[in-house]
């Protein structure tokens, strides 16, 4: 038998007013693996993991989690947000973002136990933020805010990790952690669906691959999806933009640098 | 004897405005405190004119009926008409608080309603309405009132810190862990509406408008932990009371006026000194 998948997108359509965001997507996603989720800006990457989570509503289709109604599953699936739709300014320690991880399980109107205190040390620990728990988040830079939500993530005990553009401005240092930590998560168990935005890194990082262009234009094993023609349909004329630029400046390296 | 009063008066408004203030500046709505305190007028009036009276519990509850409405009908045109929430706000009280105007520039003449008293309270006249409450206790009526929401209100904070803060914080991942953030939304005004439909009846519109946004604030610029700020925010606005009333007593003019004034200046020099402190720390730590 085969397994059932963990993740199923039906018919899915989102519209923001009359506009598109999501057109009809549909597909499936196996566990225990890292899953990428790939298109330009605008193709509704956020809006598919936002669907998945509940946080959208679609217009039409659903999701399912786990053959369930996410409601029936949420304790077993963590997210991380954009880390740009935060206010970073917000009078709030490191301590008391990752304790928002715990709040699920314990409900809003209890207190925290030394079990919750031992998972938020844990969780800050393995992102290396421990030192940082008592700083106040505006004073943390982006690859630490970074950390800061992943270890959120950790501390909620998912099976199912989405992440919204966890790479996005963060330095080589943070990138290099948060790949290591995927790995040993997908060791451990965890199936983990990453929104990504870089081509160069997509075939080193993902096992699996869904191609978006407000439709969907693939998905499959990252071998069998990441060829020249369905990154053609998923990029369209932005890619050979996107491309000659790069060649550009590589042509003329450093060139506004004076003495 | 006054002189207590009205500043008790004072200190519960700036209590409950520091509290809501606190939460709805961090959710970038202070301005629905603006828009409550007027569109209730509408409310009021239709209040007054049914029950033939300016007794306090038709009015509060005619106030806090047009207060709800306002804050549905920004809902509305936000979610709906997909408007800016700040475009939604204004067009949302306006059209509220000209409602009010005209209904009571028509049928208002001999009423003992006027705009004036609604914009700008009626602080020093507090003391008119006393009246004896339990062991030989006296305050204003409007006084008691507040005590009551004061408590109401700590004690709601208190009970729902934890989803306020989270809702407040990042509403998406709140969303995702099944938190009822709609619901929490609208504990929240409730208590926005309530605060405000109590207090302009005793300091104005505009002193509220000043009790949330100033104090919340000043404490932002003071501490970067969320409960010192609210707790902040409430010492700072007992003191920007006390320093307003006096201010106002020595110089002869509007209590309301000075304390709105006062908060403003608060804020200045805190901000001025906080910057100045700030580039201080920079030097010494590069």
């Amino acid at each position: 038998m085969k397994q059932p998948p963990i993740i199923e997108v039906h018919n899915l359509t989102v519209l923001y007013g009359r506009k598109p965001a999501l057109w009809n997507i549909d597909f499936d996603l196996p566990e225990k693996q890292v899953i990428g989720i790939m298109g330009p800006n605008g193709s509704g990457k956020s809006t598919l993991l936002k669907s998945i989570m509940g946080v959208v509503t679609p217009t039409s289709g659903f999701t399912k989690v786990y053959d369930q109604s996410l409601n029936n599953v949420r304790d077993r699936v963590s997210y991380v947000p954009q880390r740009q739709d935060i206010d970073w300014d917000f009078p709030a320690s490191v301590w008391e973002i990752v304790a928002m991880g715990r709040y699920q399980k314990r409900g809003l109107f209890k207190k925290l136990t030394t079990e919750d205190q031992d998972i938020i040390t844990d969780s800050l620990e393995k992102v290396n933020m421990l030192g940082y728990a008592k700083r106040q988040i505006s004073q943390l830079s982006g690859g630490q805010q970074q950390r800061v939500f992943l270890a959120r993530a950790i501390a909620q005990q998912g099976d199912l990790f989405l992440m919204d553009e966890p790479f996005a401005g963060v330095d080589i240092a943070t990138e290099e952690m948060i790949i290591s930590l995927l790995k040993d998560m997908k060791e451990a168990g965890k199936t983990l669906v990453i929104v990504h935005h870089d081509l160069h890194t997509a075939q080193s990082y993902f096992d699996h691959l869904v191609l978006l262009n407000t439709r969907l234009i693939a998905s499959g094993p990252t071998e069998e999806v990441f060829t020249d023609q369905i990154l053609t349909d998923t990029y369209g004329g932005k890619l050979t933009t996107i491309s000659k630029i790069s060649q550009e400046l590589e042509n003329k390296e450093f060139p506004i640098r004076h003495k | 004897m006054n002189d207590f009063y009205t500043i008790l008066t004072a200190s519960l408004v700036a209590i409950n405005c520091a509290l809501m203030g606190g939460f709805l500046m961090m959710r970038k709505m202070v301005m629905i405190g603006d828009a409550i305190s007027h569109a209730v007028l509408p409310g009021i009036f239709v209040a007054y004119y049914i029950s033939g009276s300016t007794a306090s519990l038709p009015i509060l509850a005619g106030a806090a009926f047009s207060g709800i409405l306002a804050t549905l009908m920004i809902e509305w045109f936000t979610k709906k008409a997909r408007l800016q929430s700040d475009a939604a706000i204004g067009i949302s009280y306006t059209l509220l608080f000209a409602i009010g105007i005209i209904l009571i520039s028509k049928w208002g003449q001999n009423a003992d309603l006027d705009q004036q008293c609604v914009l700008y309270g009626e602080i020093e006249q507090i003391s008119f309405w006393l009246q004896p409450i339990a062991f030989g206790i006296v305050l204003p009526k409007q006084t008691v009132i507040l005590l009551a929401v004061a408590v109401l209100l700590i004690g709601a904070v208190i009970w729902g810190y934890k989803g306020l803060f989270i809702t407040t914080f990042d509403p998406d991942f709140a969303l995702s862990t099944g938190v009822a953030v709609t619901f929490w939304h609208y504990f929240l005004m409730s208590g926005v509406s309530l605060t405000t439909v109590v207090s302009f009846e005793s300091v104005g519109a505009i002193l509220v408008i000043a009790f949330l946004s100033g104090p919340p604030a000043i404490a932002y610029l003071l501490t970067e932990d969320f409960k010192k700020m609210l707790i902040l925010a409430c010492l700072v606005g007992i003191l920007c009371s006390i320093g307003g009333y006096y201010t106002a007593k020595w110089l002869d003019v509007s209590v309301a006026g000075a304390i709105s004034t006062f908060i403003g200046l608060v804020f200045m020099i805190v901000f001025i000194g906080t910057s100045v402190l700030k580039r201080k720390v920079d030097v010494i730590s590069t």
